[in-house]
């Protein structure tokens, strides 16, 4: 009796994203908005503030593939050059879409925020994981935060799921890896075997600042910069670590479902 | 037998470095191990640059009882020995492979010497932050890697399971290897150091901004007590006071993390024993304490919201109604999932009797936290050791006895219902003013040892600065460097198929204790 009234009670969680809104609070810290015509001569607070380099000044420039999320920047920046939006769409076909300049406020210009955004694979490798990839996880060095929210894709809030996209146990039954972690010497032996053990054709998805950058780890001795350049990645994921919605928005888009 | 008593000093105070009572090697071990039989804890040993050509070996020591921490330390010459603790104070066992392999002391009489992190065949020349011991000059290269030592056990019938690094779930990389005969498991080996990333360096070495950063990503899921540990050293070292505002948010946010981390282990526990109810609400109501934590600081872990000298955020009239509103209903969900989770015979079934620690072990090993506290050991730094907010909060540690899977659960759900009432009061009654002071340098010559009950347990990071005020030294002991251990234990004559329930009632970490 217990049990079915906690059972009633509990409802059903399953957000309305992406048919419906996401709801974010209003200090999320999504894509940022950089505005290079607010920016003073000579000023470099936002780059002297930046914990792993990720903002340069005059011109104002950001790698969203080395950035924490972390306010530091925007904090600096004595004349609100540079602000964060809510916008948790991120993710990114190439890693130089990941570039963000303050040239062209990327706000003012919706085509070309969208172009950043991450694209369909090429119809034929749709045509095979469009409606079922089944994904190997491999932390190589990562805290446990990207860890932490890509475990949490498959509760019932955000329930992966319901996309036909699940993780698996081996990389014999994947369609492919999502990797986490600056990827350390220890680990990247471990990372190469596994990617070698995923039958072809094959997807690779670098998650967090670390795997993308090598983020608060960046020229560490017993790390890498993440993922080792001569691995080729499908779909670049950034954060510190990603909202489990900027995962499943790279996701989808990358299956051309959004 | 009587020994001097070494200076002592309360959690978070920083003291001179000249102030820390040297001694011979031997008389460090001496004194440790008696402290340490009269209810003192070694809370870390660890090295920091001594007089020219040594090294300072330093011990860190709890004594619960009276809330004091204590500190001694002994030269030893750089690659030279220095007479072993561990045979004696098994809880040293980690900590001086740590400094074997790392910092090249050898510790005569160590009963279980090999690597802890390094994988010397793997790692590139010069990987090492000083030196490579165990790689190059003591001719152990074959020692790391694939070629690490195990344990073996021989005989009819017994055979070796290995596991990882690579798991078959979303979890962090370590290497398992179970030395078997049919189902029941004799000896787990676990042997890390997969994700070790150099953290204690970039530590020392870094700017302010970046090492906060790397602090709040020692072991992700721990981000507000890694951090808050590095905010108090580094505030201490400076000399300041953090505004009382700052440091009931803080306090906030460590039990978010708790109720957070906790909640999503009584759901992976229920997971693995298949009782998907709890599963799915738990893990749903984890998630609860996490958008919490967004709300006041725009991240799901608490990352953004420490800054040295105080907080970045505030919580104004408004946040506190919605906030308080969202955790009285997340309380009431709880209460129904635990009570029919605790309630269900198939739980506790599967939880009750496997993977136990019995006392004496957890008191031996040097285990802390909740993990701890199930095998009957009271310590909790918010006890015995508080800080900032917790000084008057009066809690009283959440003890089992049983030492099982089903009592660390339970001292889950009791610490989760006890953290959840902190977290309602003091937000309910928060205190105006300042939020964040500004930060001065550090002071030369001084070391400050901290601790913070995190959810794992017991986070220390001792930080020392030299002559000209810049950090010489920074050490990092996660909960979960005592802990493995533990689960070793956990696992001795239990069947191999309870491995994965007991490894979750542990849930440790592996970035913690990789560094």
């Amino acid at each position: 009796m217990n049990l079915i009234r906690a059972r009633f009670r509990q409802g059903m969680r399953t957000m309305a994203w992406p048919d419906g809104p996401a709801s974010l609070p209003s200090r999320f810290r999504g894509r940022p908005v950089l505005d290079q015509s607010r920016c003073i001569d000579g000023c470099r607070a936002c780059a002297d503030a930046c914990p792993t380099g990720a903002v340069h000044g005059a011109p104002l420039r950001m790698d969203l593939g080395a950035c924490l999320f972390c306010p530091a920047c925007a904090e600096a920046c004595p004349t609100g050059a540079i602000q964060f939006s809510s916008d948790f769409r991120l993710a990114a076909s190439a890693r130089q879409d990941l570039q963000l300049s303050g040239e062209a406020p990327a706000s003012t210009d919706a085509d070309a925020e969208t172009r950043r955004l991450a694209v369909a694979l090429p119809a034929a490798t749709r045509r095979l994981f469009g409606r079922s990839l089944k994904l190997r996880q491999v932390s190589a060095g990562g805290c446990n935060g990207c860890e932490a929210d890509l475990n949490v894709t498959g509760i019932v809030v955000f329930d992966l799921g319901r996309f036909g996209v699940q993780f698996v146990a081996s990389p014999r039954h994947a369609d492919g890896i999502v990797v986490t972690g600056p990827v350390t010497a220890n680990m990247e032996q471990a990372l190469r075997d596994t990617w070698e053990a995923v039958p072809s054709p094959r997807l690779l998805i670098a998650v967090g600042a670390c795997a993308l950058s090598g983020g608060p780890f960046i020229g560490s001795a017993p790390c890498g910069a993440g993922v080792p350049s001569d691995l080729h990645v499908d779909l670049f994921v950034p954060g510190c670590p990603p909202h489990p919605l900027t995962f499943l928005d790279g996701i989808l888009r990358m299956l051309g479902r959004l | 037998m009587k020994l001097a008593n070494p200076k002592s000093f309360h959690n978070g105070q920083a003291v001179a470095i000249f102030d820390v009572a040297s001694v011979a090697p031997r008389a460090l071990r001496d004194l440790v191990v008696n402290s340490c039989s009269h209810g003192g804890r070694l809370c870390g040993l660890f090295t920091l640059p001594g007089r020219p050509g040594t090294l300072d070996l330093v011990a860190l020591i709890a004594h619960d009882s009276e809330g004091r921490l204590s500190m001694l330390k002994a030269g030893v010459a750089q690659g030279g020995r220095y007479p072993s603790l561990t045979a004696e104070l098994p809880s040293a066992h980690a900590l001086e492979r740590a400094i074997w392999e790392s910092d090249g002391l050898q510790p005569d009489g160590h009963p279980w010497l090999k690597p802890l992190r390094r994988h010397p065949a793997l790692e590139p020349a010069g990987a090492a932050e000083t030196g490579d011991p165990v790689g190059r000059n003591q001719g152990a290269g074959a020692a790391g890697g694939r070629d690490h030592p195990f344990f073996r056990m021989d005989g009819p019938g017994v055979h070796e399971v290995a596991v990882g690094p690579v798991h078959a779930g979303i979890i962090e990389p370590g290497h398992f290897r179970f030395q078997c005969s049919g189902e029941t498991v004799h000896h787990l080996e676990i042997h890390l150091g997969y994700q070790h990333r150099g953290a204690e360096a970039l530590l020392r070495d870094s700017s302010p901004a970046r090492r906060l950063a790397v602090a709040e990503t020692l072991a992700g899921d721990t981000s507000i007590g890694h951090g808050i540990a590095c905010c108090r050293a580094m505030e201490s070292l400076a000399g300041i006071e953090v505004p009382e505002q700052a440091l009931w948010l803080r306090a906030v946010a460590l039990e978010l993390e708790r109720l957070a981390n906790h909640v999503g282990d009584l759901g992976a526990l229920c997971n693995d024993v298949g009782y998907l109810p709890g599963a799915s609400w738990f893990g749903r109501l984890r998630g609860e304490f996490l958008n919490a934590q967004m709300e006041i600081c725009g991240s799901r872990f608490g990352r953004g919201l420490l800054v040295f000298g105080g907080v970045r955020f505030g919580v104004s009239p408004e946040l506190r109604h919605d906030l308080l509103g969202r955790l009285a209903i997340a309380r009431r969900d709880l209460d129904d999932v635990a009570s029919v989770t605790f309630e269900s015979p198939s739980v506790l079934g599967r939880f009750e009797h496997s993977g136990i620690v019995s006392r004496q072990a957890a008191e031996d090993i040097g285990m802390v936290g909740p993990a701890a506290r199930a095998s009957g050991c009271t310590r909790d730094v918010r006890c015995d050791h508080p800080l900032g907010a917790f000084v008057d909060w009066g809690l009283s540690s959440a003890v089992e006895t049983a030492g099982d899977v089903l009592a660390r659960a339970r001292v889950r759900w009791v610490e989760v219902k006890r953290s959840l009432e902190f977290v309602l009061a003091r937000l309910a009654a928060l205190p105006d003013g300042p939020l964040v002071v500004p930060m001065p340098q550090p002071r030369p010559g001084a070391v400050v040892g901290v601790l913070v009950e995190g959810w794992r347990g017991e986070i220390c990071h001792v930080v020392a600065t030299g002559d000209d005020g810049q950090i010489v030294a920074y050490r990092v002991f996660d909960p979960s460097l005592h802990n493995w251990f533990g689960l070793t234990l956990a696992m001795r004559g239990t069947p191999i198929s309870d491995f994965p329930l007991c490894n979750k009632s542990f849930n440790l970490s592996y970035a913690g204790h990789d560094l």
